[in-house]
């Protein structure tokens, strides 16, 4: 130990004048890596917390009110008639509409970046995507407040704070999910593959089409999943659009309340049980959610296997 | 039918139109809000606070209230987030605990930030008795911005060579030693990159914010003051009608915010890059 300490501090830049004693090698260096393994459990407690938390504040209602709770079509806090069949009709609607237009535009953003943008031109678009998902969800909506909901109103019809404007607001924030995941999961298919297709004369787009993409396809998916997942559980932007009336939508024009905005809207004011029916809203988004992560690592499991 | 070579032509078109849109979308997003916010944005309206629910005077007490939340919550996922970077790839074997260490902070990553906002509202502000506060506020904050600190520092440990841990080992420092000594340093510009990606997300965090710290408009004083951040002034002047034109101008302070952070990140990216490829 002595020895070991005097030829380090021989070492020019190697010294440390903190290391002096025997408690900073043994005790010292032990409550460290305690400290550190304390860190590392911070987000496995949170995830708990969060978990457990969240079942209790919301499971009386989903207790007493069962099924009706979840396929109870009529919402009416204040007399006690908890139904969120339409938040989940709304949820669904607003997100299948986002991934009807957000996945085709992102995987077209994910090709280009992987196999046609000159680096100059990568150069420009993949900042843009990165600002894409930095800018808040806020301003998102006041965007689509100001300018998609008159739009719609004026040339589609309707209120305008509807489906198709959450929708559209949410195929654009779920853009650079999409695009990053599936340009890394392109650019991670072998060059073989690539080299072989176009060796056999395929051109450049049957390359992609018909080799990269099914290659690429479970990476591919996962971002689609994972886009799913973050477009299931945005709120304030759609909060801001889709002029959250709890009906189930007849149609794209329809306004809608999701399960997020159903949370937001009335946890400032909400009491007792009618409290406890919006943490019972955040329970079944949390499921949700939980399901699409565990899709996610399943999907990307398998395909390291298979890879 | 088209040739393939037409197909080919036809498809590249497609996508290089698609990607114009995409960067178009964010051209117009950006302009509009700026061009529309930049002219109401003075002095006073940075330097005042804002009266009549903020119909009128500026928002002062909002930028100290963004400050407060997003500082604390820094304060706290920032220690955290690094040691446990630092346990996941310098302390333990890779296997089953880092796994399942890794997968509880992916995990934390994707809930939503409204869970976040019941879970600090019910947790926080009542069970801890902490009321809508910068306290509440912040710790919720720092739970959201935890995994990214985590991940970015975890990769940018990971990309010190090994050969400089063996280097230190080798003269007989100890793990904490070469960690410190060793390790951080190479790493901090990576680690930088995730502090800054969390102070992002931190200042347009809106719902879970809306749920912890409240809305109050006046000033806070102290950890346990209730506060309000410049994403909950937007949507609150936006969807309640209070003043478009401020609506506008607050969109504008944030949307600048965001790109000075991101500017500031990927200008500490490419440093990072030019001095790895250096050595």
């Amino acid at each position: 130990m002595e020895n070991e300490r005097s030829s380090l501090a021989r070492v020019p830049g190697g010294h440390s004048r903190h290391n002096t004693g025997v408690w900073s090698r043994g005790v010292g260096e032990n409550l460290i890596a305690k400290l550190f393994l304390f860190c590392a459990l911070v987000a496995v407690f949170s995830v708990l917390l969060i978990t457990v938390f969240i079942f209790i504040s919301g499971w009386p209602i989903i207790a007493r009110y069962g099924t009706a709770f979840i396929f109870g079509s009529r919402w009416y806090p204040t007399q006690g008639v908890f139904g969120i069949l339409p938040m989940i009709a709304g949820t669904f609607s607003v997100v299948l509409g986002a991934l009807l237009l957000g996945v085709p535009m992102g995987l077209a953003g994910a090709i280009f970046l992987a196999e046609i943008a000159p680096s100059r031109v990568a150069k420009i678009v993949r900042p843009a995507v990165e600002l894409l998902a930095g800018i808040p969800s806020v301003v998102y909506g006041f965007f689509g407040m100001i300018i998609l909901v008159p739009l719609i109103r004026e040339y589609l019809g309707g209120v305008g704070y509807s489906v198709l404007a959450g929708s559209v607001i949410l195929a654009v924030m779920i853009l650079p999910t999409i695009i990053t995941i599936s340009e890394a999961s392109l650019r991670a298919v072998p060059a073989e593959f690539k080299e072989g297709s176009l060796a056999l004369g395929a051109t450049h787009w049957q390359t992609i089409s018909r080799i990269l993409l099914p290659a690429a396809s479970s990476g591919i998916i996962a971002s689609i999943v994972l886009g799913m997942a973050r477009a299931i559980g945005e709120t304030m932007a759609v909060i801001m659009v889709t002029g959250n009336v709890t009906r189930v939508p007849g149609s794209i024009l329809d306004p809608v309340r999701t399960l997020t905005g159903n949370i937001v809207m009335e946890m400032g004011y909400a009491t007792g049980e009618h409290q406890q029916a919006l943490f019972a809203t955040g329970i079944v988004l949390f499921v949700f959610i939980v399901l699409l992560n565990l899709l996610v690592n399943f999907i990307s499991r398998r395909a390291t296997e298979i890879g | 039918m088209l040739t393939p070579k037409q197909q080919e032509a036809f498809w590249k078109a497609v996508l290089w139109l698609v990607a114009g849109v995409t960067v178009a979308i964010l051209v117009v997003i950006i302009i509009h809000v700026i061009s529309r916010g930049i002219g109401h944005i003075n002095w006073a309206f940075l330097s005042q606070n804002p009266r009549s629910m903020g119909r009128l005077g500026g928002i002062f007490s909002v930028i100290v209230g963004t400050l407060y939340v997003t500082g604390l919550a820094l304060l706290i996922a920032t220690p955290v987030g690094i040691g446990a970077a630092i346990f996941l790839t310098e302390y333990v074997r890779q296997g089953r605990m880092v796994n399942c260490i890794r997968f509880f902070t992916e995990v934390l990553a994707g809930i939503p930030s409204i869970i976040f906002g019941l879970f600090g509202f019910v947790f926080f502000v009542i069970y801890l008795g902490m009321g809508w506060s910068v306290l509440s506020g912040g710790l919720t904050l720092s739970l959201m911005i935890l995994p990214t600190i985590v991940r970015t520092s975890e990769e940018a440990i990971k990309a010190v060579p090994v050969s400089y841990r063996e280097g230190s080992y080798a003269l007989g420092a100890s793990r904490w030693q070469t960690v410190r000594r060793v390790v951080i340093p190479p790493a901090l510009p990576g680690i930088m990159v995730g502090v800054i990606l969390g102070i992002g997300r931190a200042i347009g965090e809106t719902a879970a914010v809306l749920l912890t710290a409240g809305s109050s408009l006046h000033m806070p004083y102290s950890l346990t003051d209730p506060a309000r951040t410049l994403s909950v002034h937007l949507y609150i002047l936006a969807t309640e009608g209070i003043s478009m034109e401020r609506a506008y101008a607050t969109a504008t302070v944030l949307v600048i915010a965001i790109l000075v952070i991101n500017f500031a990140a990927n200008l500490l990216m490419r440093r990072l890059a030019v001095r790895i490829s250096g050595f």
